[in-house]
């Protein structure tokens, strides 16, 4: 809390944050995407092959596979499994990048200047990954969808027909919305959580090793309790 | 001026530093000389406000900076430079980034004013344009030294604190920034205050010297009187190489 109080300011020099902002962008949102795409697509074929197996059954509709994908990928994988992924790329690269800084006092040398260290380090950060999140998040769904989309294209495990038939079945626009939900939240605690352990690191190389790790573990933690409580408040 | 009155400063109920007092002067390299652990970084972080002290006062040219708000030390910040043991430039940034940054952060002039102005100080500390674009992981640990300077001295500071200025460098290299570090306090009559433990830059350019030993402000004097001084803890730490033994043999 303190360390937000400290970070949630205005910044002494907007000029500088509008600097860091979309290098953060990049780094956090544009460089994630290629690990976004490869798990998307994967786990969206995946799925879609396991459905379609479990749901060997006269009595459900053929569009039922392509249902159970959508939905499932909306509701939970696309928000919460791939943030629990990204706290580990993202989380682990904040922790250890701001740890360092510590341990080689460049953050001293930013508070002997005057700077507030932890409003000029962390907030570009924060914001960027607070805003780059949602598009991670759509373009996640958008992926896995198409993952199982090519399991109707080169396998005989479900048709193309039924498998568009199904992802467009029953659609509920506010699983969306609740899942956009869930992503800004998971994404300050991720940044936020990670900057912490980061900022508070101590000591030498092992020191930052760790300080990430304990940075990805907590998040984790976090974004599961807080997807139970979110989904309790939105959806129960 | 930078005058420190009785501080005492703990960690975990360990005492480090014990009643300091002394008088930083401006326009001379004041020495904060000692053993390692002797408590000679603490007392630096503590006058610069990394560490917040248990008792005492920390007077710039009067201010007291335990009783400032963070605000206003922040500001009185914008006063101070300082070079660091690892020079702690930032790895993002290209040399003359570096010692553009706190002209980016708080000077009111164009971007062209402020690249002049970080070229002057580059220059001024030695250093080549062509590394000037360079990161600092690509240049020398003498030349991260000058560039550390060159940012410490970009905003004018009125004081300016260095933290084992030669620990790393060849001794040819720590002739160099000594002698930049005298030059600039000289210049721009800084209060400069100097953390080491290195004979050499002492004799070189310590005017007023300061011996911490066990957390405790043990003598002060110049170096012409380090030689001559009946203290056993100062005399072991002056005399521990077979050098300043045959110094005080000559001398005697």
């Amino acid at each position: 809390m303190l360390l937000m109080k400290r970070v949630m300011v205005s910044p002494d020099r907007w000029r500088m944050f509008f600097r860091q902002f979309p290098k953060e962008l990049e780094k956090l949102g544009l460089q994630s995407l290629p690990i976004v795409i490869i798990i998307s697509i994967f786990i969206g074929a995946i799925m879609t092959i396991q459905t379609k197996l479990n749901t060997e059954n006269p009595l459900l509709p053929a569009y039922s596979t392509g249902l159970v994908t959508r939905d499932t990928l909306l509701l939970e994988f696309s928000s919460t499994i791939l943030c629990l992924i990204l706290a580990g790329k993202i989380g682990s690269n904040i922790a250890s990048e701001i740890g360092t800084m510590r341990i080689t006092e460049q953050i001293d040398a930013l508070e002997i200047m005057g700077v507030n260290s932890a409003n000029y380090l962390i907030l570009p950060k924060i914001v960027a990954f607070v805003v780059m999140m949602p598009f991670l998040v759509i373009f996640s769904m958008a992926v896995g969808l198409l993952g199982g989309y090519l399991v109707g294209m080169f396998s005989d495990v479900i048709t193309t027909a039924d498998y568009l038939l199904g992802i467009q079945y029953a659609f509920i626009p506010y699983y969306v919305f609740y899942s956009l939900v869930k992503s800004l939240v998971f994404a300050f605690l991720i940044s936020s959580v990670a900057a912490y352990y980061g900022y508070y690191a101590n000591g030498g190389a092992l020191d930052v090793g760790k300080a990430s790790t304990n940075a990805v573990v907590n998040s984790s933690i976090l974004i599961l309790f807080f997807n139970l409580l979110i989904t309790n408040l939105m959806l129960n | 001026m930078i005058e420190v009155k009785n501080i005492d400063k703990s960690f975990d109920g360990v005492q480090v530093l014990k009643n300091v007092s002394a008088v930083f002067e401006n326009g001379k390299t004041n020495m904060i000389i000692g053993a390692s652990g002797s408590g000679k970084t603490v007392l630096m972080k503590s006058i610069i406000g990394l560490h917040r002290i248990d008792n005492g006062k920390i007077e710039y040219d009067g201010r007291n900076l335990p009783d400032m708000r963070m605000s206003d030390i922040r500001l009185l910040r914008r006063e101070v430079g300082m070079l660091f043991q690892g020079s702690a430039l930032f790895d993002s940034l290209s040399v003359l980034e570096n010692v553009m940054y706190p002209l980016e952060m708080f000077a009111r002039t164009t971007r062209d004013e402020m690249e002049e102005r970080a070229r002057y100080c580059l220059k001024h500390v030695n250093l080549e344009e062509k590394s000037f674009k360079l990161p600092p992981s690509e240049i020398s640990g003498g030349m991260q030294k000058r560039v550390a300077i060159a940012r410490a001295i970009a905003l004018q500071p009125k004081y300016l604190f260095c933290d084992e200025p030669n620990s790393g460098l060849d001794p040819k290299t720590s002739l160099i920034i000594d002698q930049l570090i005298h030059e600039i306090t000289v210049e721009f009559d800084i209060t400069t205050i100097i953390n080491s433990h290195d004979m050499n830059s002492v004799m070189e350019i310590g005017e007023k010297i300061f011996f911490i030993n066990k957390g405790v402000k043990a003598w002060e004097g110049s170096k012409e009187d380090i030689f001559h001084v009946d203290n056993q803890g100062l005399n072991d730490f002056v005399f521990a190489s077979e050098l300043y033994k045959k110094v005080k043999k000559a001398n005697t």
